[in-house]
C-alpha cells in the first residue's frame, strides 16, 4: 500500500514538472541565439553564407526562411529519432537527413515557386554545407525533444537570418544604391539624386571582404553592448 | 530485449532502413514534382523567346503558356552555314514537341554546346515571330559566365542587320554582379544596336563600362567583367550564322 502511494506521488511529482511550452528556459531557447550566443557572431559558425549571399536584402531574406525551415524540420526530426541513431554513424545519419530535406526543399521550390527557386539557384544545395545546421543537430537535436529542439531551431535561424539581413543592408545599400532592389541613392546610369552629385557605389562592398569587415562591426558593436561576452585571456 | 546500439548490426540494419526510407521518399516527391518543374521550364523558354521581342517584356511565365502560338510563326533548325536542316521548318499549326528532334524547341543548346565541341557541328534553333506584322527573328544563344551558364535570346529584325531586344539569363552568376545581366538595364542597351553594316557581320562588344559607345558596343557589368566577356562570346560566335540564314533570305 505504501508503495502504490509512493508511485502515485512520484507520478505527480512528474506531472508537475512537465514545463509549460513556453516556459522561461524554452523562452530563452529562442532569444539566446539571437544575441549572446549568435550562431554567427558568437559561434562564428555558419559564416561562409554570410559572406557569398548577402549582395541582395532580397536572397538574404529568402535565404533565411530557407535555412529556417530545414533546421527545423532537421532538428525536429533528429530529435525524434535521436534514440535510436547508433552512435557511432551519428554525423552520417544527420548528414542524410539535412541533405533529403534540402532536396525536398529544392524540388518543391522548383514545381511551386519557381521564380524563387531561380533566385536562390546553388545555394539552396548549398544550406547542405551549413555548418549552424549541423551544428545544432549535433549539440542540441540528439539530446533533447522534439519541443525544444523546434524552439532551439527556430532561434538559431532567427540569429543567422538576423545577421544576414543586417549584413546585406549595408552590402546593398552602400555597394548598389538600392535596398531590395528598390533605387535609394538614384540611379547611377542616369546620374540622378547623389549620384549627380559625385556620389559613387562601392564596389568593394559588393564582393565578400565586405561581408567580413561588417561582421567584425557587428560583433565589436554587440560586445560593447555586452561586456560579458568578451573572452578574458 | 534490449538492443545493443553499438553493435555492427544494428548499425548496419539502421543504415539501411533509413536510406531506403530517405530514399524512397525522394524519389517519389521528386516523380511527382517532375511534371509541374518539367511544364515551368518550357514556360519559362517560351517567356523568354517573347519577352525578347519589342513591347513584349511585361508577359509573364504562366502567360506565355497560351500566346506562344501568336508570336511565334515557324521553328526551324539551321546548320552552321545557315541553311535549314531537313524537315524542320515546323509552322505554328505544329504542335509544339518537346521530345521531337525535328521541334526547334527541343533542343537542348546546353547540352549540344557542353558535349559537341566543335561548333560546325550544332545545331541552331531559330523562332521566327509576328509583331503586328512585323518578322523578327528569334535566335537563343549559349554560353559560359564566372561560374556555369550563361544563355540568352536574341531577336533580330527583318533587315537581319540590327538587335530589336534581348533576354539573358544565367545558371548561377553572382548576385549584384554577373547576375546583373538578366536585369532590364542591361538587356535594354542591346535594343537597336548592329550586328552587320548592310554586308558583312561584325559582333557586338560588351566594353568596360563608362567609355563612350558606338552602335556595336554597350557597356559590361562592372565587377562582373568574366560574365559580360560571356555575354559577348557567346553573341558573336551563335548570331554569325543566324546573319548569314537571315541575309541570304532576302536576297531570294
Amino acid at each position: 500500500m505504501a508503495e502504490t502511494t509512493e508511485v502515485l506521488e512520484e507520478k505527480k511529482i512528474k506531472v508537475k514538472e512537465r514545463e509549460p511550452l513556453f516556459s522561461k528556459k524554452n523562452k530563452k531557447l529562442i532569444s539566446d541565439p539571437l544575441d549572446e550566443n549568435n550562431p554567427i557572431t558568437i559561434q562564428v559558425l555558419g559564416i561562409c553564407s554570410a559572406l557569398a549571399v548577402t549582395v541582395q536584402m532580397k536572397a538574404a531574406v529568402v535565404m533565411s526562411v530557407a535555412v529556417l525551415f530545414v533546421l527545423i524540420l532537421a532538428n525536429v526530426s533528429i530529435s525524434l529519432i535521436r534514440n535510436l541513431i547508433p552512435n557511432r554513424i551519428r554525423i552520417i545519419v544527420q548528414l542524410v537527413v539535412v541533405a533529403a530535406l534540402v532536396i525536398v526543399v529544392d524540388q518543391v521550390l522548383k514545381a511551386y515557386l519557381f521564380d524563387v527557386s531561380k533566385e536562390l539557384s546553388v545555394f539552396v544545395g548549398l544550406i547542405i554545407t551549413n555548418c549552424i545546421i549541423m551544428g545544432r543537430l549535433e549539440a542540441f537535436a540528439l539530446g533533447n525533444k522534439p519541443w525544444p529542439s523546434a524552439l532551439d531551431a527556430i532561434g538559431n535561424s532567427l540569429g543567422y537570418g538576423m545577421v544576414l539581413v543586417i549584413v546585406s543592408f549595408f552590402k546593398e545599400l552602400f555597394g548598389s544604391g538600392k535596398l531590395f532592389g528598390f533605387e535609394i541613392f538614384g540611379n547611377a546610369t542616369e546620374q540622378t539624386g547623389l549620384y549627380a552629385m559625385g556620389y559613387m557605389d562601392n564596389g568593394l562592398m559588393l564582393l565578400p571582404p565586405s561581408s567580413l569587415i561588417i561582421v567584425a562591426v557587428y560583433i565589436w558593436v554587440q560586445k560593447i553592448r555586452n561586456p560579458s561576452l568578451i573572452e578574458s585571456h | 530485449m534490449a538492443i545493443n546500439k553499438d553493435s555492427n548490426t544494428y548499425t548496419i540494419s539502421f543504415a539501411i532502413i533509413l536510406v531506403i526510407i530517405v530514399g524512397g521518399l525522394l524519389a517519389a516527391i521528386a516523380n511527382g514534382l517532375k511534371p509541374i518543374q518539367d511544364e515551368n521550364l518550357v514556360n519559362e523558354k517560351k517567356q523568354n523567346i517573347l519577352n525578347c521581342l519589342p513591347g513584349n517584356k511585361s508577359i509573364t511565365r504562366d502567360e506565355a503558356g497560351s500566346v506562344f502560338a501568336n508570336f511565334v510563326k515557324q521553328r526551324v533548325i539551321l546548320n552552321y552555314n545557315g541553311e535549314i536542316k531537313e524537315n524542320t521548318l515546323l509552322d505554328n499549326s505544329t504542335e509544339l514537341n518537346n521530345k521531337d528532334s525535328r521541334d526547334a524547341f527541343s533542343i537542348d543548346l546546353l547540352k549540344e554546346y557542353k558535349t559537341i565541341k566543335d561548333e560546325k557541328s550544332r545545331n541552331y534553333p531559330l523562332f521566327i515571330c509576328d509583331v503586328e506584322g512585323k518578322t523578327y527573328y528569334v535566335a537563343p544563344v549559349m554560353g559560359k559566365g564566372l561560374w556555369a551558364a550563361v544563355w540568352g535570346f536574341i531577336a533580330i529584325d527583318e533587315s537581319g542587320n540590327s538587335i530589336s531586344g534581348t533576354v539573358f539569363d544565367h545558371k548561377s552568376e553572382t548576385p549584384g554582379l554577373g547576375a546583373e545581366i538578366s536585369q532590364d538595364f542591361f538587356e535594354d542597351q542591346f535594343i537597336g544596336k548592329l550586328i552587320s553594316n548592310e554586308e558583312t557581320y561584325k559582333s557586338v562588344e560588351v566594353n568596360k563600362p563608362g567609355n563612350p559607345l558606338n552602335d556595336y558596343q554597350v557597356d559590361g557589368i562592372s565587377g562582373g567583367t568574366f560574365t559580360s566577356v560571356g555575354v559577348e562570346e557567346m553573341m558573336s560566335r551563335t548570331l554569325v550564322v543566324y546573319h548569314k540564314y537571315i541575309k541570304n533570305l532576302n536576297r531570294s
